[in-house]
């Protein structure tokens, strides 16, 4: 997409953003509320049509051609949004109609997703009854029933329960595995890290960083910390006199000491351990995590922005 | 011309959905059936009237509020369901969504409407000429459809009651201006300009023509005017709607 924008009136919701999903990939995007996540999605599957800029979904201008870049798409959207008058076998002969798969196709295609899924049983059942982890399921299977070529996910294991969430993200990885894009819109960081081959962080409807998930903590490394455990209590001022130590906050009873250097400060913390009688019980040098990476993105931005 | 006829097949998916959905929903059971049938019964009963000449009204009154009985709740019941996000992303063009919801409105009209006529014809009611009756309702009532399906266009709603209301209040004026209780000679002269805007006159008019032979306008004009106000019902709901659908989703 290139400097696609979207205005709700005086707010910019999406502000001239670019960015390009490879083929193949799963794409993570990433950000707080009302960043600006969901209208990009709605924009790139045709709902809402762009103020501004061009994106292309499959070689197709959502503007221009919309009804050909909706066709080579399957979309989970935010809000679970399957008929509940009609049964899923319904729900999913309906969305394969409207996109054009022929009979025979369909059925198999049903079957097997239902299958898959778990829902053969109740295939017959109204959608008013399903559960939400049903529901989100069925989506997913209304959303592959055509079998796209790329896959948007809008928060698809929001609200789900461990199981459930776990099987969506295993089929979104076998589905990826089979050659299809998958764009993931999620505010769970670990989901993001998991499956993502690279992640956009946006925020106030602006991309703050892309890269892959790795490279995005390589490149964060003042936000690595050594976590340790002594066996007495000990005050934070004796341990941040070191220069390296950037931070220093207790995370239950084990402290954490941010540092760029994290060598230095077990050598360090050896020595103050022996010079102040104490026991090491447990010592960790723990690499940044995704969700460190994003806040701190998050507040760069929003500093820059005062 | 393959692009029309995927978009018309799609059409006929959304009619097919439409019908599995909402025919059975309480509004439409109320204002489609149970409101015709009771403006009939307080229309006719106490009233010495020979049945062709209640015919035409009757005709009238049933296709009328049958045929915009659908329409008006579809968008607002799929924009509350945000069934028509899911609707919007598949590859269907708006006018082609519009014309589903308009064949499903016209197909639930169609069938109770055409009830009347059949009686009519068994209990061998002198019809003129039935088939071009049949025409006749064919026509006003895919007109009337559209009307229901532009009634939900604005305001862009999710409540499907402000929709059913609001056209409520279209509708009933219609029925009592259109040549349905009294006939247009029957009217003042100011009635009977303001009856000239209702596509409703023409049908009833049309219907006088086929059953008692003796309409108010020429039958030509008749079909005429039924067609115009027709196209324009259509051109205006998906020129409205597609207006509209944005503010709607948003």
């Amino acid at each position: 997409m290139n400097n696609l924008t979207k205005r709700y009136g005086d707010i910019v919701a999406v502000d001239h953003i670019n960015f390009e999903v490879r083929k193949g990939e799963i794409f993570g995007f990433l950000g707080p509320n009302g960043a600006g996540k969901t209208t990009t999605i709605r924009v790139l599957t045709g709902i809402l049509k762009p103020d501004g800029g061009t994106a292309l979904v499959s070689g197709h201008d959502v503007l221009k051609d919309p009804l050909e870049a909706k066709q080579s798409i399957g979309v989970v959207p935010e809000v679970s949004n399957a008929y509940i008058d009609l049964s899923a076998w319904e729900n999913l002969m309906l969305i394969g109609e409207l996109y054009g798969v022929p009979k025979k196709e369909r059925e198999e295609n049903a079957v097997k997703l239902l299958k898959d899924f778990g829902l053969y049983d109740v295939r017959k059942k109204l959608v008013r009854g399903f559960s939400k982890g049903m529901k989100q399921k069925l989506l997913l299977c209304m959303a592959l029933v055509n079998d796209p070529e790329i896959i948007f996910l809008d928060e698809p294991t929001s609200g789900l329960d461990v199981e459930s969430a776990r099987l969506m993200r295993e089929k979104v990885q076998q589905r990826n595995r089979d050659g299809k894009t998958i764009f993931l819109s999620t505010h769970n960081m670990e989901e993001a890290n998991q499956l993502c081959h690279r992640i956009a962080i946006i925020n106030h409807g602006r991309i703050a960083a892309i890269d892959t998930p790795e490279r995005l903590r390589a490149q964060n490394m003042e936000l690595q910390y050594v976590e340790v455990l002594f066996d007495k209590p000990v005050k934070l001022a004796e341990l941040t006199k070191r220069a390296e130590i950037a931070k220093a906050s207790f995370a239950g009873n084990k402290v954490r000491l941010y540092t760029a250097n994290p060598s230095a400060i077990i050598e360090f913390l050896v020595d103050f351990a022996r010079q102040n009688n104490l026991q090491i019980l447990s010592l960790n040098t723990m690499m940044p995590s995704l969700e460190d990476v994003f806040i701190k993105l998050i507040k760069q931005y929003e500093i820059g922005e005062a | 011309m393959g692009y029309i006829f995927t978009q018309l097949k799609r059409s006929f998916v959304i009619t097919k959905k439409d019908v599995k959905v909402y025919y059975s929903k309480g509004p439409v059971i109320v204002f489609g059936l149970i409101f015709p049938l009771f403006l009939f019964l307080a229309y006719t009963i106490g009233r010495s009237m020979p049945l062709e000449e209640l015919l035409p009204g009757l005709i009238g009154m049933t296709t009328f509020f049958t045929a915009t009985s659908v329409g008006p709740s579809i968008m607002p019941w799929e924009t509350r369901s945000k069934t028509l996000e899911r609707l919007v992303c598949c590859p269907v063009s708006i006018w082609a969504l519009l014309l589903g919801d308009i064949l499903s409105s016209f197909l639930f009209g169609f069938a109770i409407s055409v009830i009347p006529l059949l009686f009519a014809l068994f209990l061998n009611i002198g019809l003129l000429n039935f088939m071009i009756l049949l025409f006749g309702l064919v026509l006003a009532t895919l007109c009337f459809s559209a009307l229901s399906v532009l009634f939900s266009a604005y305001p862009p709603t999710d409540i499907p009651s402000t929709t059913l209301m609001l056209s409520s209040l279209v509708k009933f004026p219609l029925v009592f201006i259109s040549g349905v209780f009294i006939s247009i000679e029957q009217m003042p002269f100011w009635g009977r300009i303001i009856a000239s805007f209702s596509p409703l006159t023409y049908f009833t008019d049309l219907a006088r023509h086929l059953i008692l032979n003796g309409g108010y306008y020429d039958l030509i004009l008749d079909f005429s005017m039924v067609a115009i106000f027709t196209l324009i019902f259509l051109v205006a709901a998906v020129k409205l709607h597609e207006k509209t659908l944005t503010k709607r989703i948003s």
